[in-house]
């Protein structure tokens, strides 16, 4: 167990040079310089431009501007935002509970929903519920965000009006970040309808993110279930006279699930993904949104910062699953 | 069952939300993020609108107009030639406090003093606080004009000119001249956290400023000290979304009530929908394209006025501008004080523009480069496609132009630099004053190589107008010398003049006291909701 930790320790190294790097050579591949970007038709006085790219250190040679942002990296200094003068990981740590907030919603809407989903596709294989819910699942795995997100805003807020169509709060409640968590700090603040308007607030978002990731879950646990419900062990725990439900939910779930399992944390990097486009359509502030304002501007020290911090967190969660996996599964320890 | 509980938690929660709110409160649909909350430092419009509410200025532009009236200054006297500007300040005006800070003097004339020298001496404790770089400051030529700020008494305070300047005192009225207090920077010094003057602003404006959730929401609540007018609303909120068609759907379901910045594609459908109002006017901007009038054969003026005869000015405007733009007959748009409306735009005449280009001495045309920008602007949605249609007609008279183009940063400087024949650019204006367009593109000085002008003319009829315009204090003999300066260039054509963009604005119906102003800038202390 020890020297498959060590192996997948090891393997991570590399990995973060090469995020570091790519996100460090992409950016500058896109034409335009921070500074430059930010100059309309007035120009730029030459020696302020050359004032402003030193400040960034924009005038050194690329190979030295790498290993500058990688010693900034290994002691802890991801850099200052061009634009806002404020240190990335401030900017971050304000933004990110948003997005955790968000995709933990999605990923909950995917596994509350689709868990049930697939179990009853298996048990009821080659029905009708069963085809529909296949090909429903293939329509949600595919659908591009951007589109999804503004269909359902265009009939669930403007044409029904059920829900708002953006952000995270009604502007008529103002809530004090406490935790960032809009949940939580609208519960507890005075406002009697903040929570209820939280709530609101996410049920598109998270249904559009959740899609793929529930079409996915339900999915797998209909394919994971069918694996299972054609074992010997089954037929043994009918043969002793088990009830169905105790079959299918105590004896065929709890062995399907694993692999569900493994499936819900691999796709914690396709949310991340998905959680750019979903909180731009949404005008929901996190980092996804962040992240994209970045490349607009040109923010270097944001984009490579923020992409690194969701690429550890990627890799870190992709470990945990890759242990679990591990201890849950002895014969790929070795 | 856990599916159930949702769906009744999701339902309680629709029908909760519902709530009635709470006094008047106006969103604004943002459509983007300010950088920080001092417009000394930026120069976008987006920070410009975010600051306008907190801040106060010397003079303010009257709303909805570009012309200049008191602000924080009551009156001011202009001595010395007009190198001299004695403004007399307004007693009684209060600051706004916030955690931080608790005012315990009015508005007076330290805090003029140091939000000036904050931005022009490197010795002030704040010149290098939040980065420096005070890119309008130095833009409009203020270090190389200011001799001197004196403070004469509380009240009174001297700006000394080292030249006289009329567009001064439509310089003081914009966001840059914005005034900080003196007091609450001193405070935040001795807290040791300088850098919060420029992110919970203090000012004297309409509005105070309450919290900003990054890339969120900016709360500001109605100031009840105000000097002035105060607001109609009590609480003013931006509600930042980018994306223009979420800004509209979120206009549509009234979860705010103004949404600049429309999909062109969508106007139709806002003009049709009973609960909004479209307003509209013509963008303090202006879309051309500049011969380069060192480079033969453009210094011939029959070349220049036979192009502007061969290129067929309203196809552009309806392909490029799909109902968005104005022609331009002028460089200045009619929005602005002495726009000449006698000028004669140049017909579309490829006869005569041939028969001209053969007068010059090119029967057969003659070949060149047309350069396109690489990036949207607000006076040009789609340079690309607008040089395709230039090319066309130009050959259509024998002139063979290719079409060039270079990443935004290097095609400026190429330009500045002269290497162009025809060159697609444009400018918007900053101060809502005459010479702010004139001397930056049609100037002998801009014409230099390296300079700012895209057309590098320099006649010598104009210059001597509009330098004459530019150090008179007297509006109405600056209206004329700017009007006879128009005709000279209608009749020299440095430039083929293309359209100044229309700016939409739309708002719901509930919305009252709302006007454009022509400068961009959105302003809130007027705005009712019915």
């Amino acid at each position: 167990m020890l020297r498959f930790l060590l192996r997948r320790i090891g393997l991570i190294v590399p990995t973060f040079i090469g995020v570091t790097f790519l996100s460090f050579m992409l950016i500058r591949l896109v034409p335009g310089d921070p500074i430059e970007v930010r100059v309309g038709e007035h120009g730029i006085a030459p020696a302020r431009l050359a004032e402003l790219r030193h400040e960034f250190g924009l005038d050194q040679p690329l190979w030295k501007q790498f290993l500058d942002y990688e010693r900034g990296v290994v002691t802890g200094g991801l850099g200052v935002s061009v634009v806002t003068r404020e240190p990335v990981w401030n900017e971050f740590v304000t933004l990110f509970p948003a997005t955790l907030e968000l995709s933990f919603c999605a990923i909950s809407l995917a596994l509350l929903v689709g868990l049930p989903l697939g179990v009853i596709a298996a048990v009821k294989r080659g029905s009708v519920f069963d085809y529909g819910l296949m090909g429903l699942s293939i329509t949600g795995a595919s659908m591009p965000i951007f589109w999804w997100g503004l269909m359902i805003i265009l009939v669930f807020s403007v044409t029904l009006g059920w829900t708002p169509v953006s952000g995270r709060i009604s502007d008529m409640y103002y809530v004090e970040p406490w935790t960032g968590f809009m949940l939580i700090d609208s519960w507890f603040s005075d406002d009697k309808g903040a929570f209820a308007s939280a709530v609101s607030h996410l049920i598109l978002p998270a249904i559009v993110l959740g899609t793929q990731p529930l079409a996915v879950v339900a999915r797998m646990t209909r394919s994971a279930m069918l694996d299972v419900l054609g074992e010997d062990y089954i037929r043994t725990a009918r043969a002793k006279g088990l009830g169905e439900g105790r079959v299918v939910v105590v004896h065929a779930l709890r062995n399907a699930a694993i692999p569900v399992v493994t499936v819900v944390g691999l796709q914690v990097g396709a949310l991340l993904g998905g959680a750019i486009l979903t909180e731009t359509i949404f005008s929901w502030p996190g980092v996804g949104h962040w992240l994209v304002e970045s490349i607009q501007r040109r923010d270097y020290p944001v984009l490579q910062g923020g992409t690194l911090l969701v690429a550890t967190l990627v890799i870190l969660v992709n470990l945990g699953v890759d242990m679990m996996y591990g201890f849950l599964n002895p014969r790929i320890r070795r | 069952m856990r599916t159930g509980w949702i769906l009744a938690a999701a339902c309680a929660a629709l029908l909760l939300s519902s709530a009635p709110a709470p006094a008047k409160t106006l969103v604004y649909c943002s459509e983007g993020s300010p950088e920080n909350f001092n417009p000394m430092l930026n120069t976008t419009g987006t920070t410009f609108t975010a600051n306008r509410p907190v801040y106060g200025r010397l003079t303010e532009f009257r709303y909805g107009t570009t012309e200049v009236e008191p602000g924080l200054a009551e009156s001011w006297e202009v001595a010395d030639g007009g190198r001299g500007i004695t403004f007399h300040l307004r007693h009684n005006v209060r600051w706004h406090a916030n955690k931080n800070f608790r005012p315990t003097r009015d508005f007076n004339a330290d805090d003029v003093l140091f939000s000036f020298e904050r931005q022009w001496q490197d010795s002030n404790p704040y010149h290098k606080v939040s980065g420096g770089g005070y890119d309008y400051f130095n833009d409009m030529g203020l270090p190389g004009l200011l001799a001197g700020i004196d403070r004469i008494d509380d009240h009174t305070i001297r700006f000394r000119l080292k030249q006289p300047q009329a567009p001064f005192l439509a310089n003081l009225a914009m966001d840059f001249a914005a005034i900080q207090s003196k007091e609450y920077a001193d405070a935040l010094l001795r807290l040791g956290r300088p850098e919060l003057i420029d992110q919970e602003p203090v000012g004297t404006g309409p509005f105070e400023f309450v919290a900003y959730q990054k890339d969120s929401t900016i709360r500001y609540r109605a100031f009840k000290d105000f000097w002035g007018d105060k607001a109609k609303i009590d609480t003013l909120v931006f509600s930042i979304a980018k994306d223009p068609a979420v800004r509209l759907a979120k206009l549509r379901a009234n979860e705010c009530q103004i949404a600049p910045y429309p999909n062109p594609a969508d106007l139709p459908s806002i003009r049709a929908d009973n609960n909004l109002q479209l307003l509209s006017q013509p963008g303090l901007n202006i879309g051309y394209l500049a011969f380069n009038n060192l480079k033969a054969p453009y210094t011939d003026r029959r070349v220049r006025q036979a192009i502007n005869l061969a290129i067929d000015k309203p196809s552009i405007l309806t392909a490029i501008y799909q109902g968005a733009g104005q022609p331009a007959k002028n460089l200045i748009p009619p929005t602005l004080w002495s726009y000449n409306d006698a000028v004669p735009d140049w017909p579309y005449d490829p006869a005569r523009a041939r028969a001209l280009l053969a007068e010059a001495g090119f029967p057969d045309g003659f070949e060149t480069t047309l350069w396109a920008m690489p990036v949207q602007r607000p006076y040009n949605p789609d340079a690309r496609r607008m040089a395709e249609l230039i090319q066309a007609d130009l050959a259509k008279i024998g002139i063979k132009a290719s079409i060039v183009s270079y990443e935004w940063g290097e095609y400026r400087k190429r330009v500045q630099n002269a290497e162009h024949g025809t060159a697609l650019l444009g400018w918007t204006g900053d101060n809502g004053d005459p010479d702010n367009f004139f001397t930056p593109l049609a100037g002998c000085d801009a014409a230099r190589i390296g300079g700012g002008s895209a057309s590098k003319w320099c006649n010598p009829a104009f210059e001597a107008l509009i330098r004459q315009a530019a150090a008179s204090t007297d509006p109405a003999e600056r209206t004329k010398l700017y009007e006879q300066a128009q005709m000279i260039m209608h009749a020299e054509a440095p430039f083929f003049l293309i359209a100044h963009s229309v700016v939409f604005l739309p708002v719901r119906k509930e919305v009252s006291g709302i006007r454009m102003s022509p400068l961009g800038v959105m302003r809130f202390d007027k705005v009712d909701l019915k």
